[in-house]
């Protein structure tokens, strides 16, 4: 969880939302949700579970057409 | 009733006693309709009580339209993490448990204005170029 946000602060075109699945279980469908933490990026594709960080980053920058 | 008993509160009280900066906690909420809006409200509002650089702002998610599409807020409880500028810390539902060391970690980092993150992944991340939306699914803990 820790990770989205401080992507998010170290820029600016990153944004991280947490949130609270059991709050807004609409959101469980949408999202195919089976397991916790799952990481939607973009809305076009998701991490499932807790990565370390490199591994997250590559993830995340693979997502959106970026090589780590 | 508080939703932190005094240990907690002395604790996150010390830790927070480090702050560098000012933060803001800005919530949306409304009062119809909205299981956990009043208990986020009265979460952020305790911990601005225990840090003089904590500022509690409530908006209505139905009235306060501007703010709402300001911050692209989209359900609610919600809650920005905002430093010396909004760097896109977001909140959705109540941050309890381990996510209530998520919040006082966001807070600490927005203060700061950064994150201890390696360098690597600072220097990978300054490579993003497009607009990066992380939607982290938690359930409580």
């Amino acid at each position: 969880m820790r990770l989205a946000h401080q992507f998010a602060v170290e820029n600016d075109l990153v944004r991280g939302d947490m949130i609270e699945v059991t709050e807004f279980p609409y959101l469980v469908e949408r999202y195919s949700v089976q397991g916790v933490p799952r990481t939607v990026i973009n809305e076009s594709s998701a991490i499932e579970g807790a990565l370390p960080e490199a591994m997250f980053v590559e993830q995340v920058l693979a997502a959106v057409g970026r090589r780590a | 009733m508080a939703l932190l008993n005094d240990r907690d509160r002395r604790k996150v009280q010390a830790d927070l006693a480090q702050l560098r900066g000012p933060v803001k906690l800005v919530t949306f909420t409304q009062e119809l309709a909205c299981q956990f809006c009043r208990e986020n409200d009265q979460l952020m509002r305790e911990l601005s009580g225990l840090s003089d650089k904590i500022s509690v702002e409530v908006y209505n998610f139905q009235l306060d339209k501007e703010q709402v599409a300001r911050y692209g807020i989209d359900k609610i409880p919600a809650t920005v993490v905002e430093g010396t500028r909004d760097f896109g810390v977001r909140f959705y539902g109540v941050p309890m448990g381990y996510e209530f060391i998520s919040l006082l970690e966001a807070i600490k980092d927005a203060a700061r204005g950064t994150t201890s993150l390696k360098p690597e992944t600072k220097a990978a991340l300054a490579g993003i170029e497009t607009p990066v939306h992380l939607q982290v699914l938690v359930t409580p803990t």
